[in-house]
């Protein structure tokens, strides 16, 4: 049920400890430090979940979303959204900019997992409906 | 003979007849009657005639029969005033009336800018001047009464008790008919009349006497002629000083008495009288006069040796056994006496109660400007009238009972007319000369009236108090100052002296004074209103309303309250009174709403001033342009204020919105350094609670990840305690609450210390240059720990963010001018150029967040050396991250001096 996942956050620590967590779950995670070409990296991956730090170097997660929802491939790909910054407006804007979960920094590990498995059920029950059949062949890989 | 008692009926029947006429002739000019009898000329020509006193009367006869023909210039004097001087008295009298004159002291002060002191002493003055005038008269009644009580044996005669008497009943007249109301204009219809009519009795008593000696005596006026030409009186030479001198005194007393400037100008109805009076009034003199010689001559030649000619009128009748005419010649003579003493009496009490009495009145009970017109004050104005009244009637009496009576009566006439006369150059002064001043005015009359007394009043007088050594030899044996013979000037008449010293001393003083003195304000603006009174007030007949008026009005009133307005408000008035129209006729009433209804735009003082200047043609007067002129103040320093306050508003108004903006700016920088903190403090939380929970959740984990994650845990642990630090650093260095430890250092020891904290523990070796001769040179006077925490966490960042190779540092040391920089190069690229301007900003990042520095670091630096008087700064162009320390000089420079 799990597949691959891109998480871009420049925080070594945290990166750390998220790998580590969805890695126990069965996914296949892939960490990357810098907002700059983080859209290339998610492009090359094409993963079922990108996780997302607000606040990146060189470019930010706001734009990285916007930069995806632009892709038709991507259209339907969950976005969770980290940040540390805990203001309302951020919330809204990331909503607006197609962020499917909005989180704020610090989180509980059980936080974290549980909107991941909700994020990826939504994903597959969706995807389930359009292309059917595709799910044993992920499945199986 | 006729008996003192017959002589006390006739005298209480005819003064209530005089007082039956006064109170008749105030009712009805309370009614509003009889004006073309008592508003005619000849009252006004008659009511002059108290310029006739008791010393006229009895004191032209024995004048005559002393010094002959000499008593006619009594007479001349007014009479050249009258025919020559008239348009000079008209002036005097439209002056009189435009500025609502009480006295001659109120015209004085008034034409010298309304001065207290002038009106005080020209008041003081005349009641000097009078007071023994007043005694004057007393005297004469009592001679005149001696004379009946000779003829009466059975009675005795109580000569103190009937003037004591007399000057009761005549104080009781004059405070009946003069001080019953206060009139604005200050008239006194029933006092007028009275005095008419007594000017009626004496000129018949005296004219009665006179053909009774000319026809009776004489036998016809060939006869009359032919007996005076052999009378001392045909002998008498005429002394042309003497006739100058008192003809010139006549004159000017004539207009400065205070009594004939009271019947000639406060009472004078229209000044169209003055024309009738200046041919009737000299007429009446001459017909008074006519008889004087006549009687003279007859008594001197009739009457025994030693007989007082002062009475001839009396005695020439009496000892013809003519006792009707005697009787009738002693009322000429009491009404003489009594008509001036209540005239005198009103005049002088007008100016004590005006210009002593109420002035004190008014400082002491404090009620000065509002109470003004409260029927509180005109009580008080009544009451001090009153007893004015009585004060000058005793004082009358006093001097009267101190002289004794003695001093032949004309002596003491001319003495009195020349004191006064001494007000004559003020007053024409002010009249016709606009550079007169107060001063001026003042000096004239303190020379004059010093003068006088001193040359003739104290001399003649008061006798007794100048011996006799002081009057032949000076005062201190100064002959130049003796009293009558000033200045080595010998052998002149007394009264000649007197008047020649004391009037052209008097004039240069008033003269040279006022061109040397400077005059305030409204003693120019009274100059001008007095002497060119003819050019803005009204003539006379002016005072009567018209229709034309009224268009005036309506004009005026248009001009202020729009015509709309000022149609509605003229024609309520015209339904009101009922009249034709088509304008409302210009009644007390409708002018008074009127100026009402105009002051409520306009200001009371410019309504009350433009509709008196339409109605009444008048004057605006000074008070009224004072007023205006107060208004007007009044209002330019209110919208000044205004004007000050809006300022001060817009002002306020500004500094707020410049203080909110700073508000929202400083609550913008707050949220976004708190966001910032927030973002700071949430990060390496987040890390530790993530491991935390690991370790918690995760048993199977391998004891290498377990001290792994544990390590993480506690970096992270000390980054947070890292940040909360640099808060609390900054937070202290920026409120300014930090104390500074001053103390003295070398700068390589500070230095070394830096290194040493720096580059503890650190994993990666920097390699340090440092230039150890220009740093044993340095000795720092500061903070030296502050310095350190800067320099420290400058090797910091080379240690963390140097990216060259094998990284160095190169501490250098150099001395400007005013003080001392510490230059701190590594050999790496630096910081890239559009960091530069931002690197000592709050949470500045140039590098990822790998270096674990909240961006706080530069920040805290800066604040460092700012609080120590100096600076740091980035060094652009160098090759590698450069950064300057700069320290001045101050704290030195200071220790040495």
């Amino acid at each position: 049920m799990t597949g691959r996942v891109v998480l871009v956050e420049d925080e070594a620590n945290i990166a750390e400890a998220i790998r580590f967590l969805l890695s126990r779950e069965g996914w296949q995670v892939e960490v990357h430090g810098d907002g700059h070409d983080a859209l290339e990296v998610i492009m090359a991956a094409a993963p079922d979940l990108v996780i997302l730090d607000l606040m990146l170097p060189g470019k930010s997660g706001m734009e990285i979303t916007r930069e995806i929802r632009e892709m038709q491939a991507f259209a339907d790909l969950p976005i969770l959204m980290l940040t540390a910054r805990g203001q309302v407006k951020d919330r809204e804007m990331a909503e607006r900019a197609g962020v499917t979960r909005f989180m704020t920094k610090p989180f509980s590990n059980t936080e974290v997992l549980t909107a991941v498995r909700d994020l990826n059920a939504q994903a597959q029950q969706a995807r389930g409906g359009a292309v059917a059949g595709r799910d044993p062949v992920r499945d199986a890989g | 003979m006729t008996s003192l008692n017959l002589l006390a009926l006739v005298s209480i029947g005819y003064v209530a007849i005089l007082f039956s006429v006064a109170f008749w002739a105030d009712r009805m000019a309370l009614r509003g009657r009889g004006a073309w009898f008592m508003g005619s000329p000849l009252i006004y020509t008659l009511s002059l005639s108290i310029y006739c006193t008791a010393w006229t009367f009895y004191g032209a006869v024995g004048y005559a029969a002393r010094s002959g023909m000499e008593y006619v210039t009594i007479y001349l004097g007014p009479t050249l005033v009258m025919i020559g001087w008239w348009w000079g008295l008209r002036k005097l009298v439209r002056v009189g009336r435009s500025q609502r004159i009480s006295s001659i002291a109120d015209l004085l002060s008034a034409r010298y800018g309304k001065s207290n002191v002038l009106a005080i002493s020209v008041t003081v003055l005349a009641v000097v001047g009078v007071t023994p005038y007043i005694a004057l008269q007393l005297q004469s009644i009592t001679l005149s009464v001696s004379i009946f009580a000779e003829a009466d044996p059975t009675r005795s005669y109580n000569e103190a008790g009937t003037v004591f008497w007399i000057a009761t009943g005549l104080a009781c007249f004059a405070i009946l008919f003069g001080t019953r109301n206060l009139n604005a204009n200050e008239r006194h219809h029933g006092v007028v009349m009275a005095v008419a009519m007594e000017a009626v009795v004496k000129l018949v008593a005296l004219l009665a006497v006179g053909i009774f000696v000319v026809w009776g005596l004489a036998g016809g006026v060939d006869a009359a002629l032919t007996r005076i030409d052999q009378s001392p009186i045909g002998q008498w030479q005429v002394q042309g000083g003497r006739w100058v001198a008192i003809t010139f005194v006549a004159a000017a007393a004539f207009v400065c008495l205070p009594r004939m400037f009271q019947v000639m100008v406060v009472e004078n109805e229209d000044e169209r009288h003055l024309r009738t009076a200046a041919w009737a009034f000299p007429l009446y003199l001459l017909l008074i006069s006519i008889f004087v010689v006549p009687i003279a001559a007859l008594g001197l030649e009739l009457l025994p040796e030693g007989a007082n000619p002062d009475l001839f009128v009396l005695t020439l009748p009496l000892s013809q056994g003519q006792n009707g005419l005697a009787m009738l010649s002693f009322l000429g003579g009491f009404s003489s006496a009594t008509s001036m003493v209540i005239v005198a009496a009103m005049s002088l009490s007008t100016m004590v109660s005006n210009h002593i009495v109420m002035p004190i009145w008014l400082r002491s009970t404090g009620a000065f400007g509002g109470a003004s017109v409260s029927g509180d004050v005109r009580t008080v104005v009544l009451m001090a009238r009153r007893f004015s009244i009585a004060a000058v009637m005793a004082l009358g009496y006093a001097y009267y009972q101190i002289s004794g009576g003695g001093a032949a009566l004309a002596a003491i006439g001319l003495i009195s007319f020349s004191g006064i006369s001494q007000i004559l150059p003020a007053l024409v002064g002010g009249l016709f000369w606009r550079g007169a001043t107060r001063a001026g005015a003042l000096a004239g009359l303190a020379v004059g009236f010093g003068l006088w007394a001193y040359t003739l009043l104290l001399p003649e007088v008061a006798g007794g108090l100048f011996s006799t050594q002081m009057l032949e030899h000076g005062p201190f044996g100064l002959s130049w100052l003796r009293p009558q013979a000033l200045f080595g000037v010998e052998g002149l008449d007394p009264i000649v002296h007197c008047v020649l010293w004391s009037m052209s001393l008097n004039v240069a003083a008033f003269c040279i004074v006022s061109v040397i003195s400077f005059p305030s304000p409204l003693e120019r603006l009274q100059g001008v209103q007095f002497v060119h009174v003819f050019d803005h007030s009204a003539g006379p007949g002016g005072w009567t309303g018209s229709v034309a008026q009224s268009e005036d009005l309506m004009v005026m009133s248009q001009r202020i309250l729009g015509p709309e307005e000022a149609q509605a408000f003229f024609q309520r008035a015209l339904d009101r009174q009922g009249g034709p129209g088509p304008l409302p006729e210009p009644t007390p009433e409708f002018l008074e709403q009127l100026e009402r209804e105009l002051s409520s735009s306009i200001g009371a003082a410019a309504a009350h001033a433009m509709i008196g200047q339409i109605v009444s043609g008048a004057a605006v007067s000074v008070e009224d342009l004072l007023a205006v002129a107060d208004e007007s103040a009044q209002l330019l320093e209110y919208s000044s204020r205004l004007e000050a306050q809006s300022q001060e508003l817009s002002r306020t108004a500004r500094k707020l919105r410049e203080t909110n903006q700073k508000l929202t700016q400083l609550s913008e920088q707050k949220d976004a350094f708190l966001s910032q903190v927030s973002h700071e403090l949430r990060t390496p939380m987040t890390s530790v609670r993530a491991f935390s929970e690991i370790l918690r959740d995760q048993p199977d984990l391998s004891d290498a990840d377990q001290r792994k994650y544990a390590s993480i845990i506690h970096d992270e642990a000390l980054r947070l305690t890292r940040l909360l630090n640099d808060l609390l650093d900054l937070s202290v260095l920026e409120s300014g609450e930090v104390t500074l430890n001053q103390s003295r250092r070398g700068l390589s020891e500070v230095l070394d210390h830096a290194l040493a904290s720096a580059l503890a523990g650190a994993d990666r070796k920097l390699l340090v240059h440092r230039d150890a001769t220009a740093e044993a040179m340095i000795e720092l006077d500061t903070d030296v720990d502050r310095l350190a925490q800067v320099f420290i966490n400058l090797i910091a960042n080379a240690q963390k963010y140097c990216d060259a190779d094998r990284p160095e540092l190169r501490i250098d040391v150099s001395q400007a001018v005013d003080a001392l920089h510490i230059d701190l190069r590594d050999n790496g690229t630096g910081i890239p150029a559009e960091f530069q301007g931002v690197i000592f900003e709050k949470f500045s990042r140039v590098t990822p967040e790998r270096a674990g520095g909240a961006g706080l670091g530069l920040a805290i630096c800066r604040e460092i050396m700012h609080r120590l008087g100096g600076d740091v700064a980035y060094l652009p162009g160098a090759s590698g991250a450069a950064f300057r320390v700069t320290l001045p000089y101050m704290a030195k420079i200071e220790e040495i001096r």
